[in-house]
Formats: C-alpha cells, sequence, structure tokens
C-alpha cells in the first residue's frame, strides 16, 4: 500500500532541483549573478519590453512601391527579349499600368512569336515555379502580372534583406540587445528594450539610403517648373538639411549606384575644413567611376540620396584611384549618420511604420512591483485557507505549490520566454489555480475516508479517482492557451506562455510532489483515521 | 490525533442542494442577461441607436454591422487605431490647456482622459491624450512634449502608443477568431471526452460566459483592450475547466446509479462536487481581488474581466452546463455491455 515507484522519486528530485537552479538566479542581483560558476544558468526570466520599458516598432513592407519596382523590372526583361530576338520583333510603349507591366507590338502578328519568346521569363530561374502570367489584349498588347505566390515569396526576400540592412544600421550604435524578427510575410517587428525615444530607431530605419549618381541637365529650376521636362529626366529636391544646391534637373537613369561602395567614412575636406563623406569603390566600381567621369569631364553629376540631390559638383578631372568625397553641408553627426547608412546598404523596399509603442520604464518597473504584491497577497491567502481546509494535508498542498512556483520560474527563465504584464496576471492566476488539483484529490479522500474505507485505500482511491478529472480539467485551459499562443500578439502570447508552462508544472507538482509527501508521511505516522 | 480539522468548513459534510428545481428560474434569469447583454453590444451600453449608427456608416453591411458592433464598446487604442500617449506630472494637470496643445499638435479628433494614477509608486497626477489618427506621430509627440511645460510642471511622457487602423483591425478579427476557435476546440473536446449532450451544454455555458463578460464591458463603457481578449480567453478555460469537473462526476455516477432519475443525478453529483468548486473559486477571486486592487491600472481590467468572469462560470457550471443536459437525456447503461436503456428525459 501507499508504494510510490522508484523513478517517480527521482523524477520529482530531479525536476525540482532543475528548477530550483534555473530560478535562483532571479533572486539573486545582477552583481552576484555576474560571479555564478559556469554551469549554473546566469539569465533570468526575460522581461518583456512592457516590464522593462522601450521601443517597439512594427514595420511593414511598403508593397505597392515593391510590386512597381519589379514591374519596371519586368517591363525591361520584356523590351530586351523582344529587342534582342533574331529578327527582332519591334514594340511601342514599354511600361507600366497599374497592376502589369506591359509592351505593344508594332505588328499584331508576330504575337505568336513574341509569346513563344516571352515565355521563359514567367518561370523562376530556380524552381521553375510560375512567377508571371501573361495576358493578351488587342492591337498587340501584351501585359504581365505577378502571380500572388510569387509576389509573396518577394515580400518574404524583401522582409529578410531588409533585417539584414536594419541590422547593420543599428548594430553600430551600441544599443543593446535590440530585437529583430520577421513576422508573417511582409512584416518586421524592432523591439529596443530601454531605448525610451524611438525616434533615432525610426530615422536610421525609415530611410532606403539608396545612393546613385545622375548626369545633371543643365536649366534653370524655372525654366525647369514652367517648361515641360526633356524626355528622360526627372526634377528632384535637395536633401533636407544639406547645402546649397537648389532642385535639379537629371537623368532618370543612374549612371552608378550605392551597392559599389566598400568603405564610407565621415572625415573632414583638408582645404575648407567641413565635414565631408569620404568613399571607396570595388574595382569594378573604380573602372565604372574612371570612364563615366573621362566621359562627361567639365560636366555636372548630382549625387542622389532616396531622390534627393546631396550635392551636385562638377568633374574637373577623370576620377580613377577609387575613392572621392562627397560635400553636402554635413554636421559631424549627419556626416557619421550617412556613413552608417551607406555601409549598411540601401533596403532593398522602402518600409512604413505601422505601430509604435514605447513605455517608460518607470513604469514598467512600478508594473513589476504591484505585480509581487499581488502575487505574494495570492500566494498568503492561498496558503492560509488551504491550511484552514485541510490541515497537515493543507500543508502538504502549499509545499507543492512553492514548488510549482519554483518551477514556473525556472521554466521560464529556461525556455527565454518573456514575462509580460499579463503574463503577471497568468502567474497570480496560476498561483490561485495551482491547488485546484490539491482540492479535487482531497475532496475525493474525504469522500472515501466518510464512506468508511481506511485512510491507505481512501488515499490512493482519492489519487486515482481524481487522475481523470485533473486530465481533463487541465488539457482544457492548456487548450485555450494554445489558441491564445497562436493568434496572440506581443504581451498576449506572453500570458499564454506563463498559462500554459502553470498548467503542467501545477499538475506535476500537486499531482507528483503531493504524493511523495503523504506516503512518506503515512509511511511515518501509520494513522489510524484520515486526518482531514 | 488531527481530528479537529479542517479548522473551517465552509460546507456541512453532505449537502442537498437542489439546483435542477431551479433551472427553469435560472434559465430565465440567464436569457434575459444575455438579451440585455446582446441588445448593449448593438447599442454602445444603451446609449445609441443602432439604426442610425447603420444609415451614418459607410461601405458594405457587413462592415456597417461591424460599426455597429464597434460603438458597442469602449475599444481602446489596440483596436480603434490611433495614438495614445500618458503624461505623468508630480502636480495637477490643466486639461484644457492639454487638449488645447493636443489640438495645436495636430487637427482631427483629440480627447483628453483625466486617469487615476497607479497607487503605487507612480507620479500622482496623470492624463491619457488620445488621437483618432496619427499620419505623423514623431513630429506630434515631439510637439507634445515641447509644450508639456504650459501643462503641468515637471509633466512627461510615460507611454506612448500608436496603432495603426490596419494593425487594429487584425487585431480585433485575430482576437474575435481565437474566441471562436477556442470555444469550438473545447466543444469538440468534450464531445470526444463525454457526449455530444455533454458538449452542447458545455458550449452553451461558455457562450453564456463570454456573452455575459463582453455585456458587463459594453454596459458600463469599460475600456476594451487586448488584454481583456486574453481575459476572455482565460475565463472559457475556467469556466470549462469548472464544468469539465462536474461533467465528470456526472458521468461517473451515471455508471454508478444506474436506476436514478437524471435530474436527481444531476443533483447530486452537483453536491458533491461543491466543496471543490466553492474552495477553488474562492481561491482564484481572492487572488484577482488583490490583483484589482494593488495589480495597479494596467492590470485592473483584466483582474476585474476575471472576477466577473469567475462567478458567472461558476454560476453556469451550476446551472447552465449540468441542467443543460436535461434538455436532450442521455444514452445510459452501455458500460459493462448492458442492454442500452431508454434515453431518460426529465425535468
Amino acid at each position: 500500500m501507499l508504494q510510490v515507484a522508484r523513478w517517480r522519486i527521482i523524477l520529482v528530485a530531479v525536476v525540482t532541483v532543475l528548477g530550483l537552479a534555473f530560478a535562483f538566479p532571479n533572486f539573486l542581483p545582477q552583481s552576484a549573478r555576474d560571479n555564478l560558476p559556469g554551469f549554473l544558468p546566469r539569465q533570468g526570466i526575460n522581461l518583456g519590453l512592457d516590464l522593462q520599458g522601450g521601443s517597439q516598432l512594427l514595420l511593414e513592407i511598403d508593397r505597392a512601391a515593391m510590386q512597381r519596382q519589379q514591374l519596371d523590372n519586368v517591363a525591361d526583361q520584356m523590351a530586351a527579349v523582344l529587342r534582342d530576338a533574331e529578327p527582332a520583333i519591334r514594340y511601342t510603349g514599354r511600361g507600366v499600368v497599374d497592376d502589369a507591366a506591359r509592351v505593344r507590338l508594332v505588328d499584331p502578328t508576330q504575337m505568336e512569336a513574341a509569346r513563344r519568346l516571352l515565355r521563359p521569363l514567367s518561370l523562376s530561374s530556380t524552381g521553375g515555379a510560375e512567377i508571371l502570367t501573361f495576358t493578351e489584349g488587342e492591337d498587340g498588347l501584351i501585359e504581365a502580372r505577378i502571380t500572388p505566390t510569387h509576389m509573396r515569396e518577394l515580400s518574404r526576400q524583401a522582409a529578410q534583406q531588409s533585417i539584414e540592412v536594419i541590422r547593420r544600421r543599428i548594430d553600430p550604435t551600441g544599443t543593446s540587445e535590440v530585437t529583430i524578427v520577421r513576422q508573417g510575410d511582409e512584416r518586421i517587428v524592432v523591439q529596443a528594450p530601454g531605448v525610451s525615444d524611438p525616434e533615432m530607431l525610426k530615422d536610421r530605419i525609415g530611410q532606403t539610403a539608396l545612393m546613385t549618381f545622375h548626369m545633371v541637365r543643365e536649366m534653370s529650376p524655372e525654366e525647369a517648373a514652367a517648361g515641360r521636362l526633356p524626355p528622360g529626366t526627372m526634377l528632384v529636391q535637395p536633401y533636407p538639411g544639406g547645402r546649397g544646391s537648389g532642385p535639379e534637373v537629371v537623368e532618370r537613369r543612374a549612371r552608378f549606384t550605392g551597392e559599389r561602395l566598400v568603405r564610407a567614412n565621415p572625415s573632414t575636406d583638408g582645404q575648407t575644413g567641413e565635414f565631408v563623406l569620404s568613399f571607396q569603390l570595388d574595382s569594378q566600381g573604380t573602372t565604372l567611376f574612371c570612364r563615366i567621369t573621362r566621359e562627361f569631364t567639365g560636366q555636372r553629376f548630382a549625387i542622389l540620396l532616396d531622390n534627393q540631390v546631396l550635392t551636385a559638383p562638377t568633374i574637373n578631372e577623370p576620377i580613377c584611384g577609387g575613392t572621392g568625397q562627397i560635400s553636402g553641408g554635413f554636421t559631424a553627426q549627419t556626416a557619421n549618420e550617412l556613413a552608417v547608412m551607406l555601409r549598411a546598404g540601401a533596403l532593398p523596399v522602402p518600409l512604413t511604420v505601422i505601430d509604435e509603442r514605447t513605455v517608460d520604464a518607470s513604469l514598467g518597473q512600478d508594473a513589476i512591483n504591484s505585480g509581487t504584491t499581488a502575487s505574494i497577497i495570492a500566494g498568503v491567502v492561498t496558503f492560509v485557507f488551504m491550511v484552514l481546509a485541510y490541515g497537515l494535508f493543507g500543508v502538504f498542498a502549499c509545499i507543492a505549490l512553492v514548488v510549482n512556483f519554483v518551477l514556473l520560474i525556472g521554466a521560464m527563465s529556461a525556455v527565454g520566454a518573456a514575462l509580460t504584464l499579463p503574463g503577471i496576471a497568468g502567474l497570480i492566476l496560476t498561483i490561485a489555480m495551482a491547488v485546484d488539483a490539491n482540492v479535487i484529490i482531497y475532496e475525493r479522500m474525504r469522500e472515501e475516508a466518510q464512506a468508511g474505507r481506511s485512510p491507505a485505500l481512501s488515499i490512493d482511491a482519492g489519487f486515482a479517482r481524481a487522475m481523470i478529472t485533473i486530465i481533463d480539467a487541465n488539457l482544457t485551459t492548456i487548450l485555450a492557451a494554445l489558441i491564445l499562443f497562436q493568434f496572440g500578439a506581443g504581451p498576449v502570447r506572453g500570458f499564454a506562455w506563463t498559462l500554459s508552462i502553470g498548467v503542467i508544472t501545477s499538475v506535476f507538482s500537486a499531482v507528483l510532489v503531493t504524493q511523495l509527501l503523504i506516503a512518506w508521511w503515512f509511511r511515518i505516522a501509520r494513522p489510524k483515521q484520515m486526518p482531514i | 490525533m488531527a481530528s479537529f480539522w479542517p479548522l473551517i468548513r465552509l460546507l456541512p459534510k453532505k449537502t442537498n442542494f437542489t439546483y435542477v428545481k431551479f433551472a427553469g428560474f435560472a434559465a430565465v434569469l440567464s436569457i434575459l442577461a444575455v438579451a440585455a447583454s446582446i441588445v448593449s453590444m448593438f447599442t454602445g451600453g444603451f446609449r445609441a441607436n443602432p439604426i442610425e449608427i447603420y444609415q451614418q456608416a459607410e461601405g458594405a453591411p457587413l462592415a456597417r454591422v461591424g460599426a455597429i458592433l464597434e460603438h458597442g464598446f469602449n475599444l481602446g487604442i489596440d483596436f480603434r487605431g490611433g495614438t495614445s500617449i500618458l503624461i505623468e506630472a508630480p502636480g495637477p494637470i490643466d486639461q484644457e490647456a492639454l487638449r488645447a496643445l493636443g489640438r495645436t499638435a495636430q487637427d482631427g479628433d483629440v480627447e483628453v482622459q483625466g486617469t487615476t494614477c497607479r497607487p503605487v509608486n507612480g507620479p500622482p497626477y496623470c492624463a491619457i491624450l488620445n488621437f483618432e489618427t496619427a499620419p505623423d506621430q514623431s513630429a506630434t509627440v515631439e510637439e507634445i512634449r515641447a509644450g508639456l511645460g504650459g501643462v503641468a510642471q515637471g509633466a512627461r511622457i510615460a507611454n506612448v502608443d500608436s496603432v495603426s487602423a490596419k494593425v487594429s483591425e487584425e487585431l480585433f478579427s485575430g482576437g474575435l477568431i481565437a474566441l471562436g476557435l477556442a470555444i469550438l476546440l473545447m466543444l469538440v473536446y468534450i464531445w470526444f471526452r463525454f457526449e455530444w449532450q455533454f458538449g452542447l451544454g458545455g458550449v452553451l455555458a461558455l457562450f453564456h460566459d463570454v456573452i455575459l463578460t463582453l455585456g458587463m464591458f459594453s454596459i458600463f463603457r469599460l475600456e476594451f483592450t487586448l488584454t481583456i481578449i486574453a481575459a476572455l480567453l482565460t475565463i472559457v478555460g475556467y469556466s470549462m475547466n469548472d464544468t469539465v469537473v462536474v461533467f465528470d462526476r456526472i458521468r461517473e455516477n451515471l455508471r454508478k446509479y444506474k436506476k436514478m432519475p437524471l435530474g436527481e443525478l444531476i443533483d447530486l453529483s452537483l453536491n458533491e462536487t461543491l466543496s471543490r468548486t466553492i474552495i477553488t473559486g474562492c481561491t482564484a477571486l481572492f487572488a484577482l481581488i488583490g490583483l484589482y486592487f494593488i495589480g495597479g491600472e494596467a492590470l485592473s481590467g483584466f483582474a476585474l474581466a476575471m472576477i466577473f468572469g469567475i462567478v458567472i462560470g461558476t454560476y453556469s457550471s451550476l446551472y447552465v452546463a449540468a441542467p443543460a443536459i436535461l434538455i436532450w437525456g442521455v444514452k445510459r447503461g452501455r458500460e459493462g455491455g448492458e442492454a442500452r436503456g431508454a434515453p431518460q428525459t426529465a425535468g
């Protein structure tokens, strides 16, 4: 009677010790924590942003801009295929309208040949999946649309690349522990604990930072504003905070892009003493830059950042050394910022901030304090209640409750699950609910004892019969927690974590730990009568 | 030796409450409460005319119905979209000046709420500034920050939440889907573990609990946030937990007392589990009441929803879920290969 299998004893002991090991660093100050021996876990519970204070940004890929960019490429490719064909197929009206790239064949009877030539474009180079669908209109019009599947894939890739770029942009600032993760196909979450002013983050992230070099078409701004622009040119505005140069009319086509930059550093100009940005080009870029500057010596070219003019100097002589300087009326800080941006590279697509939250650190600390107080009160009330209701067995339940709490803290530290504000609420609720299994077991024992069974039989039967109920009851709670986890965002997810870990640890401690305690007590006390 | 335990006994050793007898009365009460809750959700706590809202709303009929429901609750920034700025100050905050500051910072609707500060440690005065939309949040926040000196000495911005309409819509629908799915999963689970009559009874109780809790938030215009959705799902979990314990006992007794009329059997099962129901309910309630008073403003909404939910959830296990089984009756007597007894209906 009342035998507890050895594996159960070992299981309880091992789990409890592990729980203690993972939980106790939470109760040490940071300095003591750093000095722990290596085999002990050092990190405590990972606090959610709402408890730690900090900023969170939710960014979304500008899908429309990305689609347009892609369709532009597709239109170029279509034109190139037709132009390079033998014999060439003549077309007009290359362009992008709404969600389609289009060309119009001059001779509609060549449609069949064009279709055959364009066909390979519609399949992806790697997997052979369909990435474009072609439709043919009247008068030799051919339209290409990107398939939704491919669009999603592109979004995902763009988001992934953006994460890399954002990380390179933020890392040099020394902002600690910024997490950047993709959410869904086209969103990125940036969390910066401890940053109470998200402006710096937004400035860093918000810019595409695409640097391009364009040739300037000399014409007065008035002329440009009044008259129509020459074909293939555009009017660009000066970079905000930049110096000197007004709006410029430049060639639409970029002669050169920032991708060729291998280094960008802030420095000061030897002659004027103003802050400049010096850069170095890769070998291919050096050759290209040399050729361009030779061809256009004496003319002006404009350096654009995100389609705004940084500066538009005159090319005095061919630049073939692969290095150069950009002066744009920078301060030390703006020159540095720009250098970081250029080193990190351009975002593949523009990003927009769709959700922004900032929590003051003191607000978080207050929440932790009041949460702790509430937890302690919940614990004490439960203790008193259980002891009053069940006496010695109530004490066992309280011990199980403490084990449960330790395991819960330990598990959360081990998994690295973030504790959030609703998570604290979940914790308190778990404390209150943890005794439920004990109550179910004890009530059963009482019933059995009242039915006239011996204490040993009552205890055995109590555990056995309560198990089914406990499992049924707790599985339903786990189901709710899983759903919360699937659909919840941020803090709610944290709550789901706490709740599900809490359910598991509370069943473990209520059933196994209590059983162990009662078995030991039974062996020592040999009671003739049930004490409850 | 330890015969003086327990020190407290909430109930006599054996109780003989008759629940089923009052089931009819409870049903009327529940139906009235549910009806009132639903009406409140459509009329914004009996304050608005849903027909007017429908006519003023734009878009497809479904979106217009959505507009009615949005009016039904005092939706927080998570679900409404916009920007919410929490301001703390050591001295009184001039709400008029704050509103004026908000107006200069941004066009469109500006709303100022005086609010009770967190009782522990917090500075004594707080106010919340809400903007309907946030086209350029950074500039707006900067302007507010710059102008705070004129509102109260030493005032500062403690918290900024800015949610775009797109995200808020997703959060809202995501929350509703989660709620619906949770209820569906419970139905399936109970169906498999018990019988379909139990599943329906349990789900009826769940709907009852969720609708009444939503109704309370609607009637008293309490702020409805993402956390409240979490609370609702926890209520679903708790209520189901409670119901399952009762159901387990009914199932057991169905096997034990094959001849007992169903109504009596339900009463017996409820009495047998009553002690557990009360003890677990009380510990949870005490903890939550503590949370409500000490947990600070951020957790009070959650605690309130849970307190209400636990009371209602306990009531519904006793008076909705179990008696509901009576409506359809249960098949009995399959255990041990006996012949199938005639379905019993009582009540």
